[in-house]
């Protein structure tokens, strides 16, 4: 494992001071292999469907991470554990602890007419299909969702459209499952937007199918109140495409966690992020890519952007390729761009590999300072200051934007992002 | 005709020793239409000087003064400068990724002129201004400077001199790392800036090969933080024979 963090102290930056220790990038640093074929690939990867007790066993390998549907099967949380550690656990609303029993965030369906929404019972069959929690927040919303929302898309839909606004009005601890099928050789984007106030333990799957390809936008646009854990898991099947992308700007705490499961060849999974941290927020997105089965494709990268006293984002990016996933295709990136004093990045990529025979695998993580050596040329061209810190940051941020593809969820995201940048006191 | 006046400038550094003066009274004029070359050896001072006439905030001036017809550009925001009319192309050009050189070139022009130029006519200009400068098409949609060659960078520093039309250019090292016909396109660019834009030239060169392009009015030999010597372009074939020993003897 490799790990940066970079925390920016108080100091006052200038232009020009002597060298601000640029961008660290890590080279390719493979983990050690773990080739004990025996090793409990229990984790979301080869569990079989029981809504039991927990299986696995806690090690550093992320295919010994604990799953289960049973709350009492993990332990009390500390904040010591290690996907807990960069987690301010005062701040999580008790969401490890209460009885989620408040009012879940309401749900509201635009977009494409045959794309379908239906509610089903807590114990209904569909529940589990292509999800286990993985941590205790999770396992207690599993716990006390009442029920589930199931998003179909139809097999063979071509180019569907479908906005399911998620607007929390209550700061009581929820708990809320969602489910999104995407039927075989289904085409569809699903919008997943956030809005309002909510203390939220959120367990959202996606089962796609044979030949789909489904493209979700998971947007935490919270009012600045909101607390929102959710894990978010695919289990995408052969010949399928996955693309996920996770963009986060409200909230006071959020921690998104995605993970994504080949279940068949040739399929191909993409993950993408975009977080903006202001004073005092807490943004922290782990993900998981499970390359269980030979020849998929994966690609990750997540972008960020930090500013104000207490901003504070982490970054985990784990990739398990499997022994039997020979011909894997798969590299991980987290880029940090801080403007500001006072705020902090943790940067966690985290690649094990038990097969040789892979096509490529890889993973880069840099934290940067604003670089003002930018700035200075900039604005040796004319351009005014704050217009100079626009146009890097909107740069840097675009690459994550373009990959949304939706014009009108583009817009409003360069919007946000202006937002953002006029708030800033620099 | 514009002016631009250097005047007894010394300027410092914050080292982690403590503070060091570089510039130790550097004098100046420099006249719309006139080409001054500095040369001097490596360490001299010669890009302090550039880069405390663009404003970047690690030079501090100790004394001295800098003025654009009398206008004092030591007040004035490292963007101000760039307003009034002084560019300066940089020895070591900056990469900014996430910012096209179309969007780039289009926002410094309209901050410049202070409005925003004609789309159809600037279009035009960007590429009529590539194509003299022998730079392909395709840079308008990279990152500004992102992954060009270091000849690449510097010619496109000459093509933002051509578009924002400046009144005084300080070109730091332009022809360091150009091929023998890219100091000829780079030389024709700045000949031609100063001809139709009425411009004046500080061209910072260690080769007299440049000077056979563009031909120097005045040329100035940079030592120690002071202009040690000053001549015509003869000046220049001279130091090109003989080196810098014989002012550095002075010196010891
Ligand atoms: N951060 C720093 N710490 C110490 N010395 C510095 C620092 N920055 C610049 N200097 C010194 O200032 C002096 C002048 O540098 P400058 O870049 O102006 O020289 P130059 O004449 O342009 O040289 P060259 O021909 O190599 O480009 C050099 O001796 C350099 O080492
Ligand atoms: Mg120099």
């Amino acid at each position: 494992m490799s790990e940066t963090t970079t925390q920016i102290p108080e100091e006052k930056a200038r232009i020009g001071a002597p060298s601000i220790p640029g961008f660290t990038e890590e080279g390719e640093n493979l983990s050690p292999l773990n080739d004990s074929a025996s090793s409990p690939l229990a984790g979301a990867s080869s569990k079989s469907h029981s809504h039991g007790g927990g299986e696995g066993v806690t090690d550093s390998s992320r295919a010994g991470r604990l799953t289960s549907y049973n709350v009492e099967d993990f332990p009390k949380l500390t904040g010591r554990e290690e996907d807990w550690r960069f987690t301010p656990l005062k701040r999580i609303g008790s969401l490890h602890t209460a009885e989620l029993t408040g009012q879940a965030p309401k749900v509201e369906l635009t977009g494409s007419e045959n794309v379908t929404l239906r509610t089903v019972a807590a114990d209904d069959a569909i529940r589990g299909n292509a999800f286990t929690p993985d941590d205790r927040v999770s396992a207690n919303g599993w716990k006390y969702a009442d029920g589930a929302q199931v998003l179909t898309i139809p097999a063979n839909a071509e180019n569907t459209k479908s906005i399911l606004r998620i607007t929390g009005e209550s700061l009581e601890p929820a708990a809320q499952h969602l489910i999104i099928v995407a039927e075989e050789n289904s085409e569809a984007m699903v919008v997943i937007d956030h809005v309002g106030s909510a203390v939220l333990a959120q367990n959202i799957e996606f089962d796609v199918r044979q030949g789909a390809r489904l493209r979700v936008v998971s947007l935490q646009a919270w009012e600045s109140d909101a607390i929102h854990a959710s894990s978010q898991q695919a289990v995408v099947a052969k010949d399928a495409t996955f693309k996920h992308i996770v963009v986060t700007f409200g909230g006071d705490l959020v921690r998104v966690n995605p993970s994504a499961r080949f279940a068949g060849e040739h399929a191909e999974i993409e993950l993408y992020g975009l977080y903006f941290a202001d004073a005092g927020q807490h943004l922290e997105h782990r993900l998981f890519v499970d390359h269980a089965v030979p020849n998929c494709k994966s690609n990750v990268l997540y972008k960020g952007a930090l500013q104000g006293k207490g901003a504070h984002t982490v970054w985990v990016g784990d990739v398990l390729i499997q022994k039997a996933a020979v011909g894997t295709d798969s590299y991980e990136a987290n880029r940090n761009l801080v403007l500001t004093d006072g705020t902090r990045a943790d940067s966690v990529p985290n690649l094990e590999i038990e097969t040789g025979l892979i096509d490529g695998a890889g993973h880069a993580s840099t934290t940067g300072r604003f670089d003002d050596e930018h700035l200075f040329y900039l604005m040796a061209r004319g351009i005014d200051e704050k217009t100079a810190r626009r146009l890097v940051v909107r740069g840097f941020l675009n690459e994550i934007v373009q990959q949304i593809g939706d014009e009108q969820l583009e817009e409003r995201l360069t919007d946000t992002i202006e937002e953002e940048l006029a708030a800033t006191h620099l | 005709m514009s002016t631009l006046e250097i005047k007894d400038l010394h300027v410092s550094i914050d080292t982690e020793q403590g503070e060091k003066e570089i510039l130790k009274g550097v004098s100046l004029v420099i006249n719309t239409n006139e080409t001054h070359a500095i040369m001097g050896p490596n360490g001299s001072g010669k890009s302090t000087l550039a880069s405390t006439i663009a404003g970047h905030p690690r030079y501090k001036v100790t004394s001295g003064s800098i003025t654009l017809d009398g206008a004092d550009v030591l007040e004035m925001s490292v963007d101000e400068r760039a307003k009034a009319g002084l560019f300066l192309a940089m020895q070591y050009p900056v990469e900014v990724p996430g910012v096209t050189m179309t969007n780039f070139l289009r926002t410094a022009k309209t901050a410049i002129d202070g409005e925003a130029p004609k789309l159809r006519t600037w279009t035009k200009d960007v590429k009529e201004a590539m194509a003299k400068l022998k730079i392909d098409a395709d840079f308008a949609s990279r990152n500004v400077n992102e992954g060009f060659s270091g000849g690449e960078k510097k010619r496109v520093e000459i093509l933002q001199m051509e578009l924002f039309k400046p009144k005084f250019s300080i070109l730091d090292e332009t022809d360091s790392g150009l091929d023998v016909d890219a100091l000829k396109t780079v030389s024709e660019g700045v000949n031609r800036a100063q001809e139709e834009n009425q411009m004046g030239t500080l061209l910072i060169t260690h080769y007299t090969r440049i000077l056979r392009y563009i031909k120097p009015d005045f040329v100035h030999v940079f030592v120690d933080g002071r202009i040690a010597e000053q001549g015509g372009a003869e000046l220049a074939d001279r130091l090109e024979e003989e080196g810098y020993d014989r002012f550095l003897n002075v010196q010891a």
